[in-house]
């Protein structure tokens, strides 16, 4: 597969280790987190740690969209999809996610209407067919996906389409990184930046990070030597003495993002004052709710929605894990009580949280690749 | 804690439980009052502690069958398990392989029975009569049996169309030439319409096992080869495009097909073959799962090593799935002792359906009970039992 | 979630030109490219594909410019592996 496989190359893998190694201070420790719940997969899917020396910590942050949604708004999600004129879609990432009720899944099972789907644009197809009920798309993720949910708003409307409407969930991911960097739990050495949303708000939005906070950000691709050249573009920062932004998704990512997909969001969709997020409280002006003009399309004005905040299960400790102060199987109830056939968080549910992508993939005895050993040592 | 805290879960007493696992395990036995154990050796505490929780018994914490239970996967094991292996319970059962093997008149016989509810009923490659021939045949067949009779019972909504039952019949007929096989009894039902999305078919399947057969997935040693007949999720994909709602094209189609000639040339070839599967529902993964547990060994195998034809890889990386777990329905998984893996090989290539087989990894003594791969990077991930259903209604 | 995958377009719908069939390994889906209006793909240049739409154009000159880095590292790795393999035999 082309622009794929090129960047699984192994041997070029054990060059990179060797170079990452080679920069590693005697001595010292680095903790690298990224921000990207794909980053957190590609890491463990791929086995990527076994390259890397035993100096060098990834931490995982809050970058799975899934995983920061409260469960007062998933409960929200359910009451629209047990409404009888309602077919609720939905990706499917979202489908086993935990309410204090239960899942989609388990909604289902029961006789609900929701459907997954793998585009937005599947839910106009099914609101076509269907006009006698109406359509709510759950809208999830970070500005990578607020698009593309703009683009099928504006064409529904575009259609005279009337009984289709979002449930709107997007996040913005700066709010959260700033929210990370003044977290006085966490010392970051630097941040390996999200790719696939940095194709849309591009490289500036990260700046603040280096400049202010002086920490070095590389925005990676999401192939295993993307991830292994960013880690050794961070080091050679930190060996430099530098605090930059770079951008080695450079096949992907413009440095000044999409206008036009900016351009839909900015048209469809506002910023709400505040949203919770799991783990991380109340963060201001960092997530998306549907624009006055689009009215019509919102599913939280046209019906109304329980709002109820609700706490985390006592035995979940998602928010630690997404702040990247407990590795997954340090929290309490990892793996026995909270698998992924069982999930009590969102940070076991989702394929991209930390605490599934550890479970399914990375749990094991490590041996590191010989290059990775030899850090530190002259 | 309370059950509303826990949200849906209705027992809270297992999760109180596993804190209790957890505060026990933190306190470390010392003199000198609570020590730093070295960061790996407190995860390998944890990793203890889930295994053992994995290896409890199984318990369906649903109160309604959910999708997840006819995946193939961890629910669906769990679920047969918990309910029927508990109720049924009996030592003709508990093996759990494809076919169970009966001693009648001083010889042994293999029974299996399957369900078809395959959507949509015909897709390239094939179609829901075709499925359930051969799927029976080989149910029997990696059991080490010559297929022999089958049986095959219809549930049918009112209105399906009879021209398309008698194409599945007739489907089913030209399978069972192919494979030697004979269907000799039935049953038909028909359910008002809504209730049956056209027709299911069920079958049962008696072969007779020769005097020198025996396979078993418990028998798997470290040191044993595990061999794939062919290329991988051919049927999985094909039917999930096949349905249409993803607007996606490929040119892949059902692998389904009879098995019995292929393992006939296996187990002539290396008569000490351990087991055989057919890698259905849940795909390799799963059985590469099922081997680690009934034998309590390690599998390793290799991604560079598992052939998977360039669409269906396509397909699974554009929809985010593995094809590991994806359903095939005319491959095998054997496991053979490892000197006999090159004429394992050289047997099955020599069969027209085994074209592409390779050796994918091999068993192993250390992590038993868990399958690790070695991926194509170079690194090194668990592959663990399927959650939930990517690809539902798949067979 | 943040699933993209790199397809190559292979031809832009005629009656809807914000829909355009792309190849990814075989596999030929139509997928919505209006966030590339300011700059739509042609036949045979490859896009990032996410839920449905094409998110970015891959530029193949940055990806040829990224493996030749790859390459060189790969390179130098080789050349160190040699030369440290030489010095042994004295």
């Amino acid at each position: 597969m082309r622009f794929v496989d090129e960047f699984r190359d192994a041997d070029k893998a054990h060059a990179l280790a060797a170079k990452i190694a080679a920069l590693c201070s005697p001595g010292r420790e680095y903790k690298f987190m990224e921000v990207c719940g794909g980053h957190t997969h590609t890491i463990y899917k791929h086995g990527l740690e076994d390259y890397l020396p035993e100096a060098i910590t990834l931490v995982h942050g809050p970058g799975c969209p899934v995983c920061v949604i409260p469960m007062g708004r998933i409960d929200d999600a359910m009451h629209l999809a047990s409404r009888p004129d309602v077919i609720m879609t939905s990706f499917g990432d979202m489908m086993r996610v935990p309410g204090s009720n239960g899942s989609f899944f388990d909604a289902k099972a029961a006789g609900t209407d929701i459907r997954m789907v793998y585009s937005p644009l599947d839910s106009l197809k099914i609101a076509r067919q269907n006009p006698d009920r109406h359509v709510v798309f759950m809208a999830i993720g970070f500005e990578t996906t607020a698009p593309s949910t703009a683009m099928t708003m504006l064409r529904a409307h575009a259609e005279g389409l009337s009984n289709f409407s979002v449930f709107c969930n997007h996040v913005t991911i700066i709010p959260a990184i700033k929210a990370i960097l003044d977290s006085p739990d966490l010392r970051l050495d630097g941040f390996i930046g999200p790719g696939h949303v940095s194709t849309v708000i591009g490289c500036r939005p990260y700046e603040f990070i280096a400049r202010d906070y002086g920490k070095p950000v590389v925005v990676a691709g999401f192939e295993p030597l993307d991830i292994l050249q960013s880690i050794y573009m961070l080091m050679l920062q930190l060996s430099q003495g530098r605090s930059e932004v770079e951008n080695q998704y450079s096949r992907v990512v413009p440095w000044n993002g999409n206008l036009v997909a900016l351009k839909a969001i900015a048209e469809t969709m506002e910023l709400r004052p505040y949203f919770e997020w799991r783990g991380l409280g109340f963060i201001s002006h960092s997530a998306l709710r549907v624009r006055e003009k689009y009215a019509e399309m919102d599913a939280e004005r046209l019906f109304s929605v329980p709002g109820v905040r609700v706490a985390d299960p006592k035995a979940c400790q998602c928010g630690e894990v997404l702040k990247g102060v407990l590795k997954p199987w340090e929290c309490k109830v990892f793996g026995t009580a909270c698998t992924p056939e069982t999930p009590i968080g969102t940070c076991m549910v989702s394929p991209e949280g930390a605490c599934a992508a550890y479970y399914n993939y990375g749990r094991m005895n490590r041996d590191r690749v010989p290059e990775a050993a030899r850090a530190g040592r002259p | 804690m309370t059950a509303d805290q826990v949200g849906h879960q209705a027992d809270p007493g297992w999760i109180a439980d596993a804190l209790r696992e957890h505060d026990h395990a933190q306190r470390p036995e010392s003199p000198e009052g609570r020590t730093r154990l070295p960061v790996t050796d407190r995860e390998q505490q944890v990793l203890d502690r889930i295994d053992r929780a994995r290896r409890r018994r199984p318990r369906v914490r649903e109160e309604r069958v959910t999708m997840s239970h006819g995946a193939g996967g961890k629910a669906t094991q769990t679920l047969i398990e918990a309910v029927f292996l508990e109720t049924f319970r009996n030592p003709l059962l508990e093996p759990l392989e494809d076919a169970a093997e009966l001693r009648i008149l001083g010889g042994r016989l293999a029974l299996t029975t399957d369900s078809y509810v395959v959507s949509p009923l015909f897709f390239p490659g094939g179609d829901i009569g075709d499925l359930a021939v051969n799927g029976t045949v080989n149910d029997l067949s990696v059991s080490g049996a010559t297929p022999l009779y089958l049986t095959a019972g219809f549930i049918l909504e009112e209105g399906f169309p009879v021209a398309q039952l008698t194409q599945v019949a007739e489907s089913m007929r030209k399978a069972a030439d192919a494979a030697g096989v004979c269907i000799v009894t039935g049953d038909t039902k028909v359910v008002q319409r809504g209730k049956a999305d056209g027709c299911y078919i069920n079958t049962a399947g008696v072969g007779v096992i020769a005097r020198d057969v025996t396979v078993g997935v418990a028998r798997a040693q470290p040191g044993d080869a595990i061999i794939v007949s062919g290329p991988i999720g051919d049927h999985g994909i094909t039917i999930m495009l096949a349905r249409g709602e993803l607007d996606i094209e490929a040119d892949v189609c059902s692998d389904t097909a009879p098995l019995n000639g292929l393992i006939a040339g296996l187990l002539g070839a290396v008569p000490g073959v351990r087991a055989m599967r057919d890698a259905t529902r849940g795909g390799v993964a799963t059985i590469l799962n099922e081997i680690a547990r009934a034998a309590d060994v390690g599998v390793l195998v290799s991604e560079d090593d598992i052939p998977v034809r360039p669409e269906v890889r396509g397909a699974c990386e554009l929809l985010g799935i593995d094809p590991m777990y994806v359903a095939c329905e005319g491959r095998i998984v054997a496991v053979v002792p490892g000197d006999s893996a090159d004429a394992a090989v050289r047997a099955l290539r020599d069969h027209p359906l085994g074209a592409d087989a390779a050796v994918i990894g091999h068993v192993v003594a250390d992590q038993p009970g868990i399958v690790r791969l070695r991926t194509a990077f170079g690194g090194t991930r668990i592959v663990d039992l399927l959650v939930g259903d990517p690809l539902p209604r798949i067979c | 979630m943040c699933l993209g995958i790199p397809g190559e377009v292979i031809e832009i719908h005629a009656d809807q030109p914000d829909l355009a069939k792309v190849n990814v390994s075989g596999v030929k889906r139509l997928i919505n490219i209006g966030l590339l209006s300011d700059d739509p793909p042609k036949p045979g240049e490859w896009v990032l594909i996410h839920v449905g739409f094409a998110l970015s154009k891959i530029d193949e000159a940055e990806a040829a410019a990224a493996m030749a880095f790859l390459e060189g590292i790969g390179q130098a790795y080789e050349d160190e592996i040699a030369a440290l393999r030489e010095s042994l035999i004295e």
